[in-house]
């Protein structure tokens, strides 16, 4: 426990709360200066060890999810990767949880009203708890690209949201992960939130070694934490 | 062993997730307005009991409802308490596609997690101490939990913090995810406890929750994101 202090904050690479280029920031982001503590026992222990208690069983593989014997329309992919301290080392027992929308770029969402088409053997979630290595895997199907309202013919890039919870609250992290060569990236607004060169931490890596033959694309993705070291409380 | 041909396997280096160069903290990005089924379970805002609160299942089609409610877990120890509240914007309109997660310790001050290696105070087997819920269409939540025992400040420091939860809001237009606390406003150790000992006193207020109603005890925390009455977020 004595070395899960995470490190100092203003790591470069993190967007900030207020980005007006995406619209619903300017009202939901905070005016004041955060007001820093240093981490205590309750910002550096979290639920790991309880997820099947807290959250039920994992979700690996979501092309055969949906309610019928059916298979998910789309590029079959697998997403595969680690989850890393910022010391490179593995962090096991966290749970990675993904939503996404379909082939289409349609979620089953009910705020979800374009007309693309839904899927009825695809739901779109998942959930893998990292092994002793810190590895997750899913298998699932390539998202697709969607309009949203932020301004005139805006439109997501594909990708998969990611929230990892593991051993410490002062760890958690929700992210985003799109695809190679995706033009839509740079004109982006909430992927252009996060400052070059850090915003390429989000773009997934294509691994012929990774594809399955006759069967799926393979994409990696590994995912760093903040870091742990030994700052004490210095109050 | 590659399975690309001899000759065509792309060495180039470019810069995406796995470059050497770019290593570091992957960044925050929005959970976006379309987690209500990829994150909230049902039941994920009771921490005590076997209720569905926490979820919204009217948010997407039943039979695509793969969350689950968690598996029954024993009794637990401690006093019940209820924890409500809306999250508003910087206009003071309610906002509807919010999630709130909140962590504690069990009553007797010990987390559940592996992280608290202090042996020497009991764990409650049926209590976790972490809930997650979707704020409805007017932007409340509400929470069943434990009221938390005293918690010292770290590992080596004795302190003794007053009980508290540690709170996260997550939302469309919240890239990142802002973290908070939430105080008993009549509890003990309010006045000492270290940690609002750092907040501005004119803030403190929006940390510490009042009692607004009885069985079982329900306190209100209001979250304010943006603009008057601010609620205090922490760099942690
Ligand atoms: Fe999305």
């Amino acid at each position: 426990m004595s070395d899960a202090t995470p490190r100092p904050r203003g790591e470069p690479g993190q967007p900030p709360s207020l980005f007006p280029p995406y619209r619903s920031t300017v009202l939901r982001s905070p005016r004041e200066p955060l007001v820093r503590i240093p981490p205590t026992l309750t910002e550096l222990t979290g639920p790991a060890g309880t997820w099947d208690a807290l959250m039920g069983p994992a979700i690996a593989d979501l092309t055969r999810h949906g309610r019928g014997p059916g298979v998910a329309l789309g590029q079959r992919i697998v997403v595969t990767g680690r989850v890393l301290d910022e010391d490179a080392r593995p962090v096991p027992d966290t749970v990675v949880e993904i939503w996404q929308a379909n082939a289409a770029g349609r979620y089953i969402h009910r705020g979800d009203q374009w007309n693309a088409p839904l899927d009825p053997n695809f739901t779109g979630t998942g959930r893998v708890v990292t092994d002793g290595g810190g590895r997750y895997r899913f298998t699932t199907i390539r998202p697709g690209a969607y309009p949203w309202g932020n301004h005139r013919n805006a439109w997501r890039p594909a990708h998969i949201h990611l929230s990892l919870l593991g051993p410490a609250f002062a760890t958690r992290l929700v992210t985003q992960l799109y695809f190679p060569d995706d033009p839509l990236i740079e004109i982006d607004p909430i992927a252009n939130a996060v400052p070059m060169p850090y915003r390429n931490r989000l773009v997934a890596r294509f691994d012929i070694d990774v594809t399955e033959p006759n069967h799926a694309l393979g994409y990696v993705f590994d995912l760093v934490l903040r870091g742990r070291d030994a700052t004490p409380w210095e109050a | 062993m590659s399975d690309a041909p001899e000759g065509l396997r792309r060495t180039a280096p470019r810069a995406d997730n796995q470059d050497p160069a770019l290593f570091g903290q992957t960044p925050w990005q929005t959970v976006g307005p379309f987690f209500h089924y990829g994150l909230p379970w049902k039941g994920g805002a009771d921490l005590v009991g076997a209720s569905g609160i926490g979820a919204r299942p009217d948010l997407f089609p039943a039979e695509h409802d793969v969350l689950h409610l968690a598996p029954p877990r024993g009794p637990v120890t401690g006093e019940v308490v209820a924890l409500v509240g809306t999250v508003f914007d910087g206009e003071g309109k309610p906002v509807p596609d919010a999630m709130i997660e909140i962590w504690g310790a069990n009553a007797a001050g010990r987390y559940h997690g592996e992280a608290d290696t202090r042996t020497g105070i009991p764990l409650d087997p049926g209590f976790i101490g972490f809930g997650r819920a979707a704020v409805d269409a007017r932007g409340g939540f509400r929470f069943l939990t434990l009221r938390p025992g005293r918690v010292p400040l770290a590992p080596g420091d004795d302190r003794r913090q007053a009980p508290h939860l540690a709170v996260g809001v997550f939302g469309r237009g919240l890239i990142k995810r802002l973290a908070t606390r939430l105080y008993f406003a009549d509890s003990e150790g309010n006045g000492d406890d270290p940690v609002l000992a750092l907040v501005p006193e004119a803030r403190r207020r929006t940390l510490l929750a009042p009692r607004i109603a009885e069985e079982p005890p329900t306190y209100r925390f209001d979250i304010v994101l943006c603009g008057d009455g601010e609620t205090v977020f922490f760099d942690l």
